[in-house]
């Protein structure tokens, strides 16, 4: 693997419709990003960070060029390979926070886990370790209506953590929340990334949420406008 | 995994009780439906074959009436006293022959009366109804051929009229006659079609012939054959007997008819089985419709949890994952319906089974297969859905409001 960027796009184009209609939402993007990054990419709505996140997230796939995650070519991937590949290594942080209704903060990170087949004994001790790390150890068995905003992401951060991924995906992730929580949830992620070397991924458009990261990637009409390491990064 | 599957899909039933009860309804109704008609069914065919049985041992009666198809029997020349001794005499592969005239009549002793059917019979009559006395004794050869006024109580007279008390030896008055009461039936019971069989008071026929009806009429004469193989034969037998005594000539038509039990009880046996056959039939419907419920609220859970298979699809559910998922939910739902439904079929065709009088037949195999066939509902109509659940792409599912 040394020498293998985690994530390499290689010309990689998205186009939606057809002639007259095509949106080019991604046009001709390459990049890589390293194992241990911290990266946000940035850009205003239509820019195309979403359909790069989705692309990334192996959840889509693109028109033309490749997309090479841990050396694989996503490309070349069925729909099952591709969920393969995410529930392996790829956490999720979404800004809706997405977690299952009715359904305690236990049970919520236990749910990849059963995808993956683990034992309920490996479950339930993987689950609570993941909810100590957002500092949630205390709320397992509160269902996601029982908890406030920020807790609600925490918990969707520890379901991302739970599964030990490679990469966390967050897209947007305070984007529903108030200033003051956004910044604890950016403390926490920027916490994992430095304590515990997780490859972290965030797309926003807020620059002070985007300072967190120590690498930013602005689009602009589907290419990348400027690609640049943050103070953080430069530290 | 299955396990797993299986409790998220218990879960989520559980979590909107009142739907899932209602989804599950048509399934309910279904399979109670198909579980009633044909254990009430099989209970009656049961009843009916049991109680045929117990009429009597490979019992035939001869009645003088024009046999027809349908609607009453044209009532022709009754029978004498030698018509039956004929048979008797005549016709081989017997075992007993009884001749019977029947009359209504008040019977009272001391302050109690009851209104009975007397039966001017013989003791042969006993035999070919398989019929034991419980006390006293049957009548002395003396009694039947003098045409003396004793009788045997059936068991409802004895209760009605004589309650505690013993009857042996009493005299009891029928209409304008006195009579003793020298034996007492053991209880039959029901018949087939009813009728309290205990409801009786059986004398010697002369004596009814003299006391009561004032004629010499037999107006029908029961036959028991001495084997199941024989009753046929001697069906026919009778026949030939009753056609020359009575001078019908060849090609015309008997004035007299011979039933015999065991054809009935075929025919009733045959009848209660394709009424049960059409009965199920429809009720399978109700089974089928009740599928369809399923497969419809199914499709309105997947559209509603349209979001909730977004995540679970990002975060590494295999189409396959989701697909198990939602089949076994409809499959959980309908068996929990096939479940209440075959418990509630059960509950209630044990209470009308008690109803009705007829025995309460618990077969474990009509409860498998309906149960069987409610999860075999849920596959097929929970399968589309699924399929639809499966297929969604992540990107749509996460987005949708």
């Amino acid at each position: 693997m040394a020498g293998t960027p985690l994530i390499r796009f290689d010309h990689v184009s998205k186009i939606y419709g057809k002639g007259e209609t095509e949106v080019r939402a991604l046009d001709d993007v390459t990049l890589s990003i390293d194992d241990g990054e911290f990266v946000a990419i940035m850009g205003p709505s239509g820019s195309g960070k979403s359909t790069a996140m989705n692309i990334l997230g192996c959840l889509d796939t693109p028109t033309s060029g490749r997309y090479f995650f841990r050396g694989v070519d996503v490309g070349t991937l069925n729909r099952s390979q591709r969920a393969l590949l995410r529930r392996n290594y790829i956490g999720f942080v979404f800004q809706g926070f997405n977690l299952l209704k009715r359904t305690t903060a236990r049970e919520n990170l236990e749910l990849p886990l059963i995808y993956r087949g683990d034992s309920a004994a490996v479950r339930k001790e993987r689950a609570l370790k993941a909810l100590g790390l957002v500092g949630l150890a205390d709320r397992a068995n509160h269902t996601s209506s029982e908890l406030s905003g920020g807790q609600q992401q925490r918990v969707a951060i520890a379901r991302a953590l739970v599964t030990e991924p490679a990469v966390i995906f967050a897209d947007e992730p305070t984007g529903n929340l108030d200033s003051s929580r956004s910044h604890e949830i950016m403390k926490l992620l920027e916490d994992l990334n430095r304590t515990r070397h997780i490859t972290i991924v965030l797309v926003t458009h807020e620059d002070d949420i985007a300072g967190y990261a120590r690498r930013q990637i602005r689009f602009r009409d589907g290419k990348i406008a400027s690609d640049t390491l943050t103070q953080q990064g430069a530290a | 995994m299955w396990w797993n599957t299986l409790q998220l899909a218990w879960r989520e039933l559980r979590a909107n009780v009142l739907r899932s009860l209602l989804t599950t309804l048509g399934i309910i109704v279904g399979v109670a439906a198909v579980v009633i008609v044909v254990t009430l069914g099989q209970g009656l065919t049961m009843k009916v074959t049991a109680d045929i049985a117990s009429m009597g041992r490979n019992l035939l009666f001869v009645l003088p009436f024009t046999p027809q198809r349908a609607g009453p029997a044209t009532p022709q020349t009754p029978f004498k006293m030698d018509d039956s001794e004929a048979i008797e005499r005549e016709v081989q592969g017997i075992a007993a022959v009884a001749p019977s005239t029947i009359r209504q009549t008040q019977a009272v002793y001391g302050s109690n009366n009851w209104q009975i059917a007397i039966n001017g019979t013989s003791n042969e009559y006993l035999t070919v109804r398989d019929w034991p006395i419980s006390q006293g004794r049957a009548f002395t050869d003396s009694e039947e051929r003098g045409g003396r006024t004793v009788c045997i109580l059936g068991e409802t007279p004895r209760k009605e009229l004589f309650g505690q008390q013993t009857p042996l030896g009493a005299k009891i008055r029928l209409g304008a006659t006195s009579c003793d009461v020298v034996g007492v039936l053991a209880p039959k019971g029901q018949s087939t079609f009813g009728q309290d069989q205990d409801d009786t008071i059986l004398m010697p026929i002369l004596a009814v012939q003299r006391r009561m009806t004032g004629t010499t009429d037999v107006q029908q004469i029961w036959v028991s054959a001495a084997t199941a193989a024989q009753v046929h034969p001697v069906q026919e037998s009778i026949a030939t007997l009753m056609r020359e005594r009575r001078r019908i000539r060849p090609g015309e038509q008997d004035d007299f008819l011979i039933r015999d039990l065991q054809s009935v009880s075929s025919l009733v046996e045959s009848t209660t089985q394709l009424l049960t056959a059409g009965l199920s039939a429809v009720a399978a419907i109700s089974l089928l419709v009740g599928g369809i419920g399923i497969m419809n609220i199914m499709l309105v859970s997947v559209t509603e949890r349209t979001r909730e298979i977004g995540i679970r699809l990002a975060i590494g559910a295999l189409e396959r994952d989701v697909l198990l998922q939602f089949l076994i939910e409809a499959v959980v739902l309908s068996c929990v319906g096939g479940l209440i439904g075959a418990a509630l079929g059960l509950g209630a065709s044990a209470g009308i089974a008690y109803a009705i009088g007829v025995p309460f037949v618990l077969s474990p195999w009509v409860v498998v297969i309906s149960f069987g066939f409610s999860a075999a509902v849920g596959i097929v109509f929970g399968f589309f859905p699924a399929r639809r659940a499966a297929g969604l792409d992540p990107i749509e599912a996460l987005r949708y409001e």
